[in-house]
This record gives structure tokens, C-alpha cells and sequence, in this order.
């Protein structure tokens, strides 16, 4: 069946033809085609469940998939023999609980991939992280432990973690979910600059609002298929289908949209 | 660019519990009454509990005989001290040996128990039989008891004839019993702290680039050794008194000193001085492990993980 398939296309960045991934007898995705080109900035909503998380996993190959096809620039990345470290260097995913590595200080975790991975020097390394912290606006947490520092800029750091490594692709999983209401505007803000500078992303959000007026293309996702995608404003003013208004509707209804 | 708006760097993440600070001033003063108080009570009651037990030791009809074989104060001095014309060892001397032995022997565990807990980490068919290996060796030596297991090495090794192998010093033996013993149990305290770090953590390093190696190193490993060092002193306490039953290998640490004094004082008292020293020893590691237990719980509950 793979072997019917046509070659990767060359221009997009993230390209998933019929990925199919399933827990035991839990089918999660069942046949998800999504591609995304360079630069551009895909949301994905849905209900909790609907394989939003699972979704950024297979493509970080975080997870396996069952059957179908994950190219990255053009190349095949869900095959037995590509390099998954290789690979993870330049796609980098933001967790919704942060993960930092609470035994290292920020800066540790801004440095360790870069020096373990790239084999940067010390200084190289600390240099490019200072570079990021200032950025964020957390140069004076540099020599911090991650419990001391709020919520807030716990995920600012991880975001900056990922971006130590000079990804291609930025994942981003509900990365405000787990943030007080009034820490996730901070957070949002720093993602809204990486789209500024032309970060290829794509993002699990419930903040619909952000979604809307970040993204370039919206995915709904509803029992592991993406059952509508389209402009945010064609899927916030005008869904097509009946599921996709039902969500967007409890979501109305919840006072979040 | 993103600017941080000060009033977020300077909010703490979590702030230690605790009552605002005049109700916390009240709730010191009513403690250190009470503390009073329960200091006396607890010394009175301690006092009380340890009368009764000397009465009892001392009135019991055959005390007279026990203070005389157990509590000798002259063979205390002979246990102690070493008779060298007599023949009979010092026990302060013989337990330098047993403090040799466990210091040499907690190194040797310490990197023993961490490759087998790796082994057993390891996943894939291909390290299938190691994997099987290091069960079984854990399996055997928690099973077997370690007087068991200094008799097969200190007297099996060397009656196998092996060039190199079955030549050496009798406390090599009793050593690699120790060490052989002990590592099972250790690489399990290890397995246990390996398990308690969260696989999130696991992720967030892989989906770094970094390899399953790497990963272990940098993160797992040192949250894990963190978290188990207070389990790992407890079995290093008992890895103290049981550089005891190297005794039998014909060592002269402090039980098989304690032996000898005995056997030619007629007297138990030898005994008595050893249990004594090895009091010595793992008292303070106690403390120790306790005082450590305690600051990490107060540090949990103040919301510093480190
Ligand atoms: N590691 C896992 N093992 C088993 N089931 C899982 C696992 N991860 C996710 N699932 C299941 O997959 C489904 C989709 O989960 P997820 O991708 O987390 O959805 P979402 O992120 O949209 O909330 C859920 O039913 C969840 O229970
Ligand atoms: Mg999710």
C-alpha cells in the first residue's frame, strides 16, 4: 500500500499521508492527512481526546505509528531507519506540563542539548541561551531552579529549551493549559513573536481566541480524523459541519470563545 | 522582542507554608510552651522506663552471674586493648578491618548495583539474555543468605584451583561476598529511584535529540540518586554489621576478635565491647539518614525539590 504512494513533496515542511495510530484496541488517529508548509502556523482544536497530543507525538516519533507516511522537507521520517535523534534536533515540541529538568538551573536546560547533542562549547552554548532568555524576557532566572520561577515562565523556558536547539519546526501541545489565567497572555506573546518571525508551528490550543488570530490554517479534529480544516475564519464563522459547530458552540456556550 | 512586566519575577511559585507572620509569632510561643512541657514529660517518662528495666536487670535472680560474663569491666579492658603475649587481638584494631571492608565495599556496590539496574533498563531483543542475567543475579544473591554466600566464596573460589583467581588474600573473598550480596539489593533501590522519575521527563530530553544513554546520564540518573540515597544509607547500615560474618573466613575483625577474647576469658564480655563498637559505627549513620529524611521533607513541603 506504501509502495502506491507518490514521493514526498518537496515544499512542505510536515507532510502525514493516512497516519493510522491506535492504543491496544484504542484507534486515536485514523487516517490523518495534514501537510504544512514552511512558515506557516496550523492550530489544532478538538475535545480533550480527540488525538490532538497523540498527533504531535507521531510526528516528534515520540510515538510509533501503525500505518501511512510522516515526511519532513520532502523526507520520509516514519521509516525503520531513520535517526530519531537526528531527526528530533530540528523539530521542537513544547509539553503542556513544561518538563523542565528540575535539577538543572535554566540556563542547564537551554545548554544541554546544544552542548550533548550539537557538541557546541560551553560558552557557545550559554552565549546562544543567554540570547533566548533575554528574549523572553527571563535573562535574570538564568541561574534559577525551575520551582522558583512561576508558571508562566517555567513554559517561556521550555519554549526557549526547544528553541536552543534551532528547530524547523516547532510543536506545541496546550502549552498554556496548565497556566493560571493570568500567566497565559505571557506565554501566548512569545509564541506570537516566533510566528512573527516566521516559526513553522503547529499548535494544539483551547484558546480559540489566539488560534484565531495566529494561525493560517485551523484543523478540527474529532475522533482521530481531521474532520474539517480551513481559514480561522472559515471554520469560527462558518463550519461546515455539524460537529465542528456543536464544539465551537460548548465552547460559546463555556464563555471560552 | 517579549519584556517581561516585572510584577511576574517576583512572584514565587510556591511559597512556603505557613500562617501569615503574626499568627505564626502566636503559634511559636504556644509550641515553645508546650515544648516545655513535653520535654519534661518525655524525660521523667524515659527516666521512669529505664528504671524499671535496671530494676529488673538487677534483681533478676541471675543478674550477679550475668554482669559478671557479660559486663566484666577487667576483660572489657583485655577486649579493647589486645593482650599481645596472651594471644588475644584488640578489637579496637580488629575494626579498622571492618571499617575497611564496608568503605571498600560501598564503592564497589555503588558501581556494581548501577550497571545491573542499567542492564535491566535496557530494552529491545537483542539484550534479552543480559537483561535475563542481571534478573536472575538479583533473584539469587536477595534469596541466598549472605553467610551462605561468604562460605561458597571464601571457601568454594579458592578449593576451584583457578590461576590468579583462587590465590588471593582471605578478605578479597569476603569482600566479593559482601559486595556480590549487597549490589543485588542495592541495584534494586537504584531500579526504584529510576522508576520514580516521571517518563515525561524521558520525553522532554529524547524530544531534544538526546539519545536513550544521554538521557540516562543527564537526567535521569541524577534525579533518581538524589531520591534514593536515604533508602541507600539504610542498607549501608546494615552492610556495617555485616561485615561481621566475615568472621568465619578466619578475618580477624572485631566479631571474630570478640571471639577469641571470649573463648580464652571464659567470658562473654568480648562480645558485649564488639556489639558496642559496632554500635559505634551505625548509630551515627542512622542519625544521619534520619536527619536527611527530614530535610527533604521539610524541603518538599517548602517546595524546593533539591
Ligand atoms: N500512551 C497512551 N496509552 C494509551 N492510550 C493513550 C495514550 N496516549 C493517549 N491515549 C489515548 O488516546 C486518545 C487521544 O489522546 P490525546 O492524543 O492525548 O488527545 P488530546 O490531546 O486531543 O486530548 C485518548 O483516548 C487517550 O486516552
Ligand atoms: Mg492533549
Amino acid at each position: 500500500m506504501l509502495a502506491s504512494l507518490p514521493p514526498p513533496d518537496t515544499n512542505l515542511a510536515l507532510q502525514m499521508e493516512g497516519v493510522r495510530k491506535s492504543f491496544d484496541r484504542n484507534l486515536v488517529l485514523s487516517d490523518i492527512d495534514l501537510g504544512v508548509a514552511p512558515h506557516e502556523v496550523v492550530c489544532l482544536i478538538g475535545a480533550s481526546g480527540s488525538g490532538k497530543s497523540t498527533l504531535l507525538r507521531c510526528i516528534n516519533l515520540l510515538e510509533d505509528i501503525d500505518q501511512g507516511r510522516i515526511s519532513f522537507f520532502g523526507e520520509e521520517i516514519s521509516a525503520e531507519a531513520v535517526d530519531v535523534n537526528q531527526l528530533r534536533r530540528q523539530i521542537g515540541i513544547v509539553f503542556q506540563s513544561f518538563n523542565l529538568f528540575p535539577h538543572m538551573t535554566v540556563l542547564q536546560n537551554l545548554t544541554l542539548a546544544p552542548i550533548r547533542v550539537l557538541g557546541k562549547s560551553r560558552p557557545q552554548a550559554e552565549a546562544e541561551a543567554d540570547a533566548l532568555l533575554g528574549r523572553f524576557g527571563l535573562l535574570e532566572k538564568r541561574k534559577e531552579y525551575p520551582d522558583r520561577l512561576s508558571g508562566g515562565q517555567q513554559q517561556r523556558a521550555a519554549i526557549a529549551r526547544a528553541l536552543a536547539m534551532q528547530p524547523r519546526v516547532m510543536l506545541l501541545d496546550e502549552v498554556t493549559s496548565a497556566l493560571d489565567p493570568e500567566l497565559v497572555a505571557e506565554v501566548l506573546n512569545v509564541i506570537r513573536s516566533l510566528a512573527k518571525a516566521g516559526m513553522t508551528m503547529v499548535i494544539a490550543t483551547h484558546e480559540m481566541g489566539f488560534a484565531r488570530d495566529i494561525a493560517n490554517r485551523v484543523c478540527f479534529l474529532d475522533g482521530g480524523v481531521i474532520l474539517e480544516q480551513g481559514t480561522p475564519e472559515q471554520i469560527f464563522r462558518q463550519p461546515q459541519q455539524e460537529r465542528t459547530k456543536r464544539f465551537l458552540q460548548s465552547l460559546t456556550e463555556a464563555g471560552r470563545l | 522582542m517579549i519584556s517581561d512586566p516585572g510584577g511576574f519575577d517576583d512572584t514565587p511559585l510556591l511559597v512556603a507554608g505557613g500562617p501569615p507572620s503574626n499568627s505564626l509569632g502566636g503559634g511559636r510561643r504556644r509550641s515553645k510552651l508546650h515544648g516545655r512541657r513535653a520535654i519534661a514529660v518525655s524525660a521523667a517518662s524515659t527516666v521512669v522506663l529505664l528504671g524499671v528495666l535496671a530494676a529488673l536487670f538487677f534483681y533478676a535472680p541471675g543478674s550477679a552471674q550475668v554482669r559478671e560474663t557479660f559486663f566484666n569491666i577487667p576483660d572489657a579492658r583485655t577486649a579493647f586493648l589486645g593482650n599481645p603475649r596472651g594471644g588475644i587481638f584488640s578489637e579496637l584494631d580488629a575494626l579498622l578491618i571492618n571499617i575497611e571492608l564496608f568503605l571498600s565495599a560501598e564503592v564497589l556496590i555503588l558501581i556494581l548495583a548501577m550497571v545491573i539496574a542499567m542492564v535491566r533498563q535496557l530494552s529491545g531483543p537483542v539484550t534479552f539474555p543480559l537483561r535475563m542475567m542481571a534478573i536472575a543475579y538479583t533473584d539469587f544473591f536477595r534469596g541466598v543468605p549472605l553467610l551462605l554466600v561468604v562460605y561458597a566464596i571464601g571457601f568454594g573460589v579458592p578449593a576451584l584451583n583457578l590461576a590468579g583467581v583462587s590465590t588471593q588474600p582471605v578478605w578479597v573473598y569476603g569482600l566479593a561476598a559482601l559486595v556480590l550480596s549487597y549490589s543485588a539489593y542495592v541495584s534494586e533501590v537504584y531500579r526504584a529511584g529510576i522508576d520514580s522519575v516521571h517518563p515525561s521527563q524521558v520525553a522532554a530530553a529524547r524530544s531534544l535529540g538526546l539519545s536513550h544513554g544521554q538521557t540516562m546520564r543527564s537526567v535521569v540518573i541524577p534525579q533518581a540518586v538524589r531520591r534514593v540515597i536515604p533508602p541507600l544509607l539504610n542498607d549501608f547500615i546494615s552492610l556495617q554489621k555485616d561485615t561481621a560474618l566475615v568472621a568465619v573466613l578466619g578475618i580477624i575483625e572485631v566479631n571474630r576478635a570478640a571471639g577469641i577474647v571470649s573463648s580464652t576469658d571464659f567470658n562473654y564480655t568480648g562480645y558485649t565491647v564488639g556489639a558496642f563498637l559496632f554500635l559505634l559505627l551505625t548509630v551515627p549513620m542512622a542519625r544521619f539518614t534520619d536527619w536527611l529524611i527530614a530535610r527533604d521533607r521539610r524541603r518538599r513541603q517548602a517546595g524546593v525539590a533539591h
